[in-house]
């Protein structure tokens, strides 16, 4: 109910992801205050803004890692807290900047989403993907200790969108990967937005990244900056 | 009755312990302070068991005993709940643990016709079953919160890609069980070879026969087994759901 008197207050369209006055506090501190935002379905979004602004921990929230202290936050037409936390991950998936790969192999980190749904490994299609981003199929077996950095920040990618998610939000997946793999990752993320449909959330520090936004909110001091949202 | 302790020994013995004061206070370890209220608390709480257990073993009423067996799971539970680091519910999960692990393994041992129902085999042995639970699951608990503390990014990680709970928890779970286990397991590897346990030593000393004393040494081997285990996996599989809140987001315990 609360979300249908909000969208007959005046926005014409649902959209996937609305947030109305999203704030987070921890004791006396204030993270982020009166965040107001609607993401459509389709939508890349690129949030930039001064370290500790309150960026991650807002793509937390809409992740479903941490829980708003204030406002309201829906997706798709429903409250977030009307979803099964679990279920709603998987529709919204979280890359981190360094990645932690799971088990031993490639294949344990890309066999992962499959376990978890209880669904049986889709081989074929993970040796698609991994040629996809400039791996070998042979990689599917090969040691994660044994990956270099932009090699890893590839497979934890394929790790969030081998099922796909309706949302991809990914917090700073480029820092500290030299500028062939920031490049490639970048495209990749393009691919993922354009030909798959998946909503992008994307946090940046790095100003061609900025500079190329589709959509730019910049955040300082937990607050969207009046005329850095477009 | 081999073995002659009388007051005057006791007394005699208690110069060991002026040994390790001594090693404490030359090192400045600190410890000096604990370990007096250690060793008076051991013979306090010894002198009171041993005429409490000469009463009970005399009475032999089955309520008693059964009374008896749950003060010395409470207290147990209790005791491994103060290892828990802060972790919610710790101390209905020990004792539950405790508890099942305690029950199942004294009934197998009955079934078995091992053990009787009678306060002077049943107590001593829950004792020894509950106290090796109580260990096992405080190594369980530590283990636990170190590890999600150490394991925090991977945890997230798997649950934001929509991992539930347990898939989330797994590896650390396994872990910790392990970790509960293993002094048990290394002691059953060693033992006879390393040390000659308690049970085993204390037939010894009483006279009993070494090779009808390692009977008795086996039979221990096998239900602290049997307890460290049901112990381990109820309590860290009990426990880790605290680390997450009711929107199954991850929260490290405050002490």
């Amino acid at each position: 109910m609360v979300c249908n008197d909000f969208y007959a207050e005046g926005a014409l369209t649902v959209s996937l992801l609305t947030l109305k006055n999203v704030g987070y506090q921890v004791g006396k501190q204030q993270i982020l205050r009166d965040i107001s935002l609607n993401i459509d379905a389709g939508e890349w979004v690129t949030f930039a803004g001064p370290s500790g602004s309150g960026k991650s921990t807002l793509a937390r929230i809409i992740a479903s890692l941490l829980s708003r202290t204030s406002g309201d936050l829906t997706f798709d037409g429903q409250p977030i807290d009307s979803y099964d936390p679990i279920a709603y991950r998987r529709r919204v998936s979280y890359g981190f900047q360094q990645p932690t790969l799971f088990g031993e192999t490639v294949r344990d980190n890309l066999a992962f989403p499959y376990q978890i749904r209880q669904l049986p490994f889709d081989e074929q299609r993970a040796v698609t993907a991994l040629e996809y981003v400039g791996l070998a199929a042979t990689d599917l077996d090969k040691a994660v200790i044994d990956l270099s950095g932009g090699q890893r920040q590839r497979v934890a990618l394929l790790r969030n969108v081998i099922i796909y998610p309706e949302v991809l939000i990914l917090d700073e997946v480029t820092a500290g990967l030299d500028a062939e793999n920031k490049a490639f990752v970048w495209s990749l993320i393009d691919h993922f937005n354009q030909d798959d449909g998946i909503t992008i959330l994307t946090i940046t520090h790095d100003q061609s990244e900025i500079t190329a936004a589709k959509r730019l909110v910049t955040i300082v001091d937990g607050q969207v900056v009046p005329g850095g949202a477009s | 009755m081999n073995l002659a302790v009388n007051n005057q020994s006791l007394v005699l013995a208690l110069g060991l312990v002026m040994i390790a004061l001594a090693i404490g206070w030359k090192e400045k370890l600190g410890i000096d302070r604990d370990m007096i209220i250690g060793v008076v608390r051991a013979v306090i709480q010894l002198f009171v068991v041993g005429y409490l257990l000469k009463y009970v073993f005399r009475i032999a009423n089955i309520w008693l005993t059964a009374i008896l067996i749950f003060i010395i799971i409470f207290n147990a539970g209790y005791n491994a709940k103060q290892r828990s680091g802060g972790i919610p519910k710790a101390l209905p999960i020990s004792v539950g643990a405790i508890l099942i692990s305690t029950g199942v393994t004294l009934g197998v041992l009955m079934l078995a016709g091992a053990i009787k129902f009678i306060p002077s085999q049943m107590i001593p042995i829950s004792g020894m079953i509950a106290s090796n639970s109580m260990v096992a699951i405080g190594l369980c608990y530590r283990n636990l919160n170190a590890q999600f503390k150490q394991e925090r990014q991977a945890v997230l990680e798997k649950l934001a890609l929509g991992a539930d709970l347990k898939d989330a928890s797994r590896d650390i779970v396994r872990a910790s069980i392990k970790t509960g286990m293993q002094p048990t397991i290394d002691s059953a590897k060693t033992v006879g070879i390393v040390s000659l346990p308690g049970m085993m030593s204390g037939l010894i000393f009483a006279g009993v026969d070494p090779v009808r004393a390692i009977k008795y040494q086996i039979m221990v081997t096998f239900m602290l087994m049997s307890a460290t285990s049901i112990g381990s996996v109820l309590a860290c599989y009990w426990a880790y759901r605290g680390f997450y809140n009711e929107r199954k987001q991850l929260q490290v315990p405050s002490n």
